[in-house]
């Protein structure tokens, strides 16, 4: 079987998914949310490096490094954040982010 | 493809901008926390120079093989980004420190943010709009949770860090999509590639529909606003300022530019889409917002309704309607900063308080005050003559050109419905018993300044909304050459 676009994109879309589900139904904890978006980002990264290859167009592949660097810088502030949330909460619980309702 | 001097030139005021904010950042933390102060102002004053540098002299064209672009549209609302950026950080001081939160860095972030706006709004390229909305994005989450002694403050920055990278990574797998099916990231590649019969495919289709709702998100256009009413009330309040305006008018002005640019041949898809989130956004803004108690909150709702008229204008795709998106987003921008400067007034024995019970006989201890704030709520209620009045105006006419009939008539429902709440803050103003303790009489300062500012300048609007509706027509006119 030769493996074409079209099974590249579908692994890309299914993991899109998943780090979608996995913030959304996710109930325990925050961490796992900032592993899902990054689970996201990946799965773009898998999109445009398979397009990049597939039309021998490398504009993809710059577009690919650029959302890596960004996704690191996303990790860390998004801990930074985590961490002085749970110095003031002593918790990270997905549940317990309810200070304010409306 | 050279990248001459010209780049260089025409980016003149980002690279100003980019390089006192590192000059800055070097003193800051060189000095420590003694200079904030210095810091501040600086950096109010850097943005203000930036937004002149935008005019003197205006050049025109694109820069860095073509990722970079410069025309009226952007150039007139980098100046409102900036305006209200550095009026925001001006606003901020006795906010910060009262919480005794009164850094340096909190200047710079907003720097940086509205660097990375700059970077948005001359996007002319999909790998150019990701990385300066990133860049805006990173340096507002952080600046959402910049009171980290405080929870609500740093719940409003995990809500928003969360919710703000799904949406970007959403725009992200879109930006994908539309690169895969067009063969290019330029947004002239992208035009080409859809006049040239490509926009009929599904994946560029599912492409815009991605990158639409990673914009509407970015705007806090229903159904991607759920954000906003926790982000608003939690950051501190000069932060909920900043993010009711110069985030919103740049956001919304990379939505024009990237729906009625490369987008444009598929008007006929994404106008549903803009009508459906207009409609909706309209009708929660005025419904939510019936039984809120919290005046930041309420802003949040307001502002989600405003948004709702914006979309409207957008989603009229003509000449007429660009003008009024661009008359409507000045107007919003110095209503807004008028309620908030008005909001940063209200202290009780030196504590901020932000309820809207606590503004009843506001009337009669601080007239001014309940004046300035009755100016701002009747012009975003959008009563005639004041100045709102002319921002609605203008986008319904807009929108029953393009015979959007049935929107404009939701709108037109939709405001009388918001017009209640506002109204009923003038009435707890005006005809309410007063508190038992009168809030404190306000010192001089920044924010009566600006709330004085603002209150004449929605008075001059109203009364001559001539000169800002031609400045909004020569704007508009760089979209459709």
């Amino acid at each position: 079987m030769v493996i074409g676009l079209g099974h590249y994109l579908f692994v890309a879309a299914v993991l899109f998914t998943l780090g979608i589900l996995g913030i959304f139904l996710n109930r325990k904890n925050v961490i796992v949310i900032l592993m899902c978006v990054e689970l996201m980002l990946l799965a773009v990264n898998i999109n445009l490096v398979a397009f990049s290859v597939f039309q021998g167009n490398v504009v993809g592949q710059v577009f690919a490094m650029l959302v890596l660097t960004v996704a690191a810088a996303e990790a860390a502030i998004g801990l930074a954040i985590l961490v002085v949330y749970f110095r003031n909460r002593g918790t990270i619980e997905v549940e317990d982010i309810n200070a304010m309702k409306g | 493809m050279v990248v001459g001097l010209e780049s260089w030139t025409l980016a003149r005021p980002e690279l100003f901008l980019a390089a006192v904010t590192a000059l800055l950042l070097i003193y800051g933390v060189v000095r420590g926390e003694a200079s904030t102060a210095f810091v501040a102002v600086s950096t109010s004053a850097a943005l203000l120079v930036t937004a002149v540098l935008l005019f003197m002299p205006y050049r025109e064209g694109t820069a860095f093989a073509s990722l970079f672009i410069v025309d009226r549209l952007t150039t007139t609302m980098k100046a409102l980004v900036l305006v209200g950026a550095a009026v925001t950080v001006l606003m901020s001081r006795a906010y910060f420190e009262q919480a005794k939160a009164w850094r340096f860095e909190y200047p710079l972030l907003v720097a940086l943010a509205t660097l990375g706006m700059m970077l948005m709004i001359s996007a002319n390229d999909l790998m150019a709009l990701y990385v300066g909305l990133e860049l805006q994005s990173l340096a507002l989450y952080v600046v959402a949770a910049f009171q980290r002694d405080s929870i609500r403050s740093t719940e409003a920055g995990v809500k928003y860090f969360v919710l703000g990278s799904v949406a970007s990574g959403m725009l992200l797998f879109g930006a994908s999509l539309i690169y895969g099916f067009c063969g290019g990231t330029a947004f002239v590649e992208i035009s080409k590639a859809l006049i040239d019969g490509k926009g009929a495919e599904a994946g560029v289709i599912i492409g815009l529909v991605f990158v639409v709702a990673g914009l509407a998100f970015k705007v806090s256009a229903v159904p991607f606003h759920m954000w906003t009413p926790d982000v608003y009330e939690g950051a501190p309040t000069p932060v909920t300022a900043l993010f009711a305006v110069a985030p919103k008018i740049a956001a919304m002005s990379l939505l024009v530019s990237v729906l009625m640019g490369p987008f444009k041949p598929l008007f006929a898809q994404w106008q549903q889409i803009i009508v459906a989130a207009s409609v909706l956004s309209m009708a929660l803004g005025a419904f939510a917002a019936l039984r809120q108690q919290n005046i930041k909150r309420l802003m949040a709702y307001s502002s989600i309704g405003n948004v709702g008229y914006i979309l409207l204008g957008l989603a009229s795709g003509s000449e007429k309607g660009i003008q009024a998106v661009v008359f409507y987003l000045a107007i919003y921008l110095v209503m807004t900063l008028g309620v908030f400067a008005t909001i940063l007034l209200m202290k009780r024995r030196g504590v901020m308080v932000e309820g809207i019970g606590d503004l009843s006989g506001l009337a009669r201890s601080h007239p001014m005050m309940a004046f300035a704030l009755l100016l701002f709520m009747f012009s975003l209620a959008g009563i005639p003559p004041l100045a709102g009045f002319w921002g609605k105006l203008y986008i319904f006419m807009a929108a029953v050109e393009a015979k959007l009939y049935w929107p404009a008539v939701l709108g037109v429902l939709a405001s009388v419905v918001a017009s209640y709440y506002y109204l009923r803050i003038v009435k707890v103003m005006y005809f309410d018993e007063p508190a038992a303790e009168a809030l404190d009489q306000p010192v001089f300062g920044v924010n009566r300044v600006v709330a004085f500012a603002s209150a004449v300048l929605v008075a001059v609007f109203s009364l001559a909304p001539q000169p800002l509706s031609v400045v909004a027509a020569a704007a508009a006119k760089g979209l459709f050459p």
